[in-house]
């Protein structure tokens, strides 16, 4: 099996797994009980939040853990608004973020009064900075900017994005799901005040995530009950699930210089070997400001769903943004965004790496794409009519 | 999530291709919503389909529903033809996930469109068939919050 799914999820890394394996069968006590085995609990979960920290260049106390990034983005955003309301009901995000920031904003846009502005991105996937500043109004209590997308992999100007929300006053979240352990992040530098993450991103174990909230930011408690998480985010801690986190996100801090330059050049082959060897077919994101580990195309006249189920057929595990992998008969959102029309946009595939891609597994896969677009195309009424010359490609027409 | 029937129709689909000169074809669907379908019918002079073809933009189960559809139609008569249901090619796939059913749709109209194009090309009326919506799309459910 070659898996290329990794913004998906990941392996959990056998470090990771053993760092875990104590806190199930022996150090299996409630790290808020008072006898020894408790205190082992507790200190797997303060060396956890140190670890996390370290990555970040942030507080180990601003560290609040949670049940995965979806959770996190919840939080930033209903609690955020929650507590600022009385300021003000304005909230900026855009419209490429994952479904955890804007099923959150719909919902705080259409039961709780809230207003808010999704930023439009350009053919590449950036936002405009002039274009959200211009979005801030008096009544502006939060931006929310994702750090990486998780679709296309095109990075946001982030370190531009805090100091503008640190010259008008308002509180900057990112949802760095992707990023996190990826790229290097430092949340003085970028002035970011909240941050979200996902363990089972970075090779640690699902289930696990955490809030990053910079001191003095104002903000509800969005679990209540016990004084978990400085009372913040009530509930017996996920012990094993933060250990491994902790483990999981040093692990991606410590390799991540090489492991990322490797992934760089293996991504880039692999875009440069589709791009010069299938027609008719688009790199989707930007072509520098990118995931190391991402790679995004568009295959004209096919759909793609077809691609990954033959893609399965031969043993690699794909994703793609068309309709039917959505459950919706919609494409992907941030492909509709970047500008790509509907049918363009269903014959997308995301093919995301990991330390343990190999070359190999590389041109096995290139050679794979290019027989199963091929057969998919002979099938194709779309491709018919475009080889009769009675259509043309929208990408020849519209993007070469 | 697809049933046997329909990965075997969608890995080795029968009767993909063109008939040059058909007696009727038809195109359904939009690339908007991710599926096309086009179907080609041979109809001989006793209205009898001697052959079909298809060609499909779209995910495992248009590719499933369109073969499966072509099967069913050769050999039949027109008339016998108009009962090759959506419902008729969705049992004989043993089913399709809910989010799919469309798919059937689609197969059923594409059948109707090369038969309503056989009609008017012979001047003919087939009983019970009506000129075919080239453009089927639904809307998405509202979502509950």
């Amino acid at each position: 099996m070659i898996y290329l799914d990794n913004a998906a999820t990941t392996k959990t890394a056998p470090q990771v797994v053993e760092a875990m394996l104590p806190y199930f069968t022996e150090l299996y006590g409630n790290p808020s009980s008072v006898y020894k085995i408790a205190g082992e609990s507790k200190k797997g979960v303060t060396k956890a939040r140190e670890q996390i920290a370290q990555v970040l260049g942030a507080k180990t106390e601003d560290i609040y853990f949670t049940a995965g990034g979806s959770e996190a983005d919840n939080w930033a955003l209903k609690a955020t608004f929650e507590a600022l309301k009385g300021k003000g009901n304005h909230i900026i995000t855009t419209k490429i973020e994952h479904h955890a920031i804007l099923h959150t904003c719909e919902y705080l846009e259409q039961k709780r009064g809230a207003k808010i502005t999704y930023l439009d991105v350009d053919a590449d996937g950036l936002i405009d900075l002039e274009e959200l500043e211009r979005a801030i109004t008096p009544e502006t209590i939060l931006i929310s900017v994702m750090f990486a997308n998780n679709e296309i992999g095109t990075i946001e100007p982030i370190k531009e994005i805090g100091a503008i929300a640190k010259k008008h006053g308002v509180l900057f979240h990112t949802d760095a799901v992707q990023a996190f352990g990826q790229v290097p992040i430092n949340v003085d530098e970028c002035n970011i005040d909240m941050l979200s993450s996902s363990g089972h991103k970075i090779n640690g174990p699902k289930g696990i995530g955490f809030l990053y909230i910079r001191k003095g930011v104002k903000i509800r408690s969005f679990v209540h009950g016990g004084a978990q998480e400085r009372k913040r985010r009530a509930g017996t801690e996920n012990v094993p699930g933060i250990v491994g986190y902790g483990a999981a996100a040093q692990l991606a801090n410590e390799t991540m210089a090489e492991r990322t330059a490797r992934e760089i050049e293996l991504r880039d082959y692999l875009i440069g070997r589709i791009k010069a060897e299938i027609p008719t077919c688009k790199l989707n994101g930007h072509p520098v400001k990118r995931l190391p580990n991402n790679v995004n195309f568009s295959f004209e006249f096919i759909e793609g769903e077809s691609l990954l189920i033959l893609l399965d057929m031969a043993g690699i595990c794909a994703s793609s943004g068309s309709a039917c992998t959505s459950g919706s008969l919609d494409p992907s959102h941030v492909l509709l965004a970047i500008g790509l029309p509907h049918e363009i946009a269903h014959g997308s595939l995301r093919l995301t790496l990991s330390a343990e891609t190999t070359k190999e597994d590389i041109d096995f896969t290139v050679d794979k794409i290019k027989e199963i677009v091929t057969r998919l195309r002979s099938m194709s009424p779309l491709y018919e009519d475009y080889a009769a010359g009675k259509s043309k490609s929208i990408i020849e027409t519209k993007y070469c | 999530m697809y049933s046997d029937k329909v990965m075997d129709h969608f890995t080795n689909p029968r009767n993909v291709g063109e008939i040059e000169n058909a007696s009727g074809v038809g195109t359904v669907g939009n690339a908007k919503c991710g599926d096309i379908m086009r179907i080609y019918l041979d109809i001989d002079e006793n209205q009898v389909i001697r052959d079909c073809k298809f060609k499909t933009f779209g995910c495992g189960a248009a590719v499933a529903t369109s073969s499966m559809a072509t099967e069913l139609v050769i050999g039949k008569t027109i008339q016998e033809a108009m009962e090759v249901t959506n419902k008729a090619v969705m049992e004989a796939l043993d089913g399709l996930p809910p989010v799919k059913v469309h798919c059937s749709l689609l197969a059923e109209e594409a059948i109707h469109a090369a038969l309503w194009d056989y009609a008017e090309k012979n001047g003919i009326r087939i009983e019970g068939l009506e000129k075919p919506k080239t453009d089927i799309s639904e809307t998405d459910e509202e979502e509950e919050y």
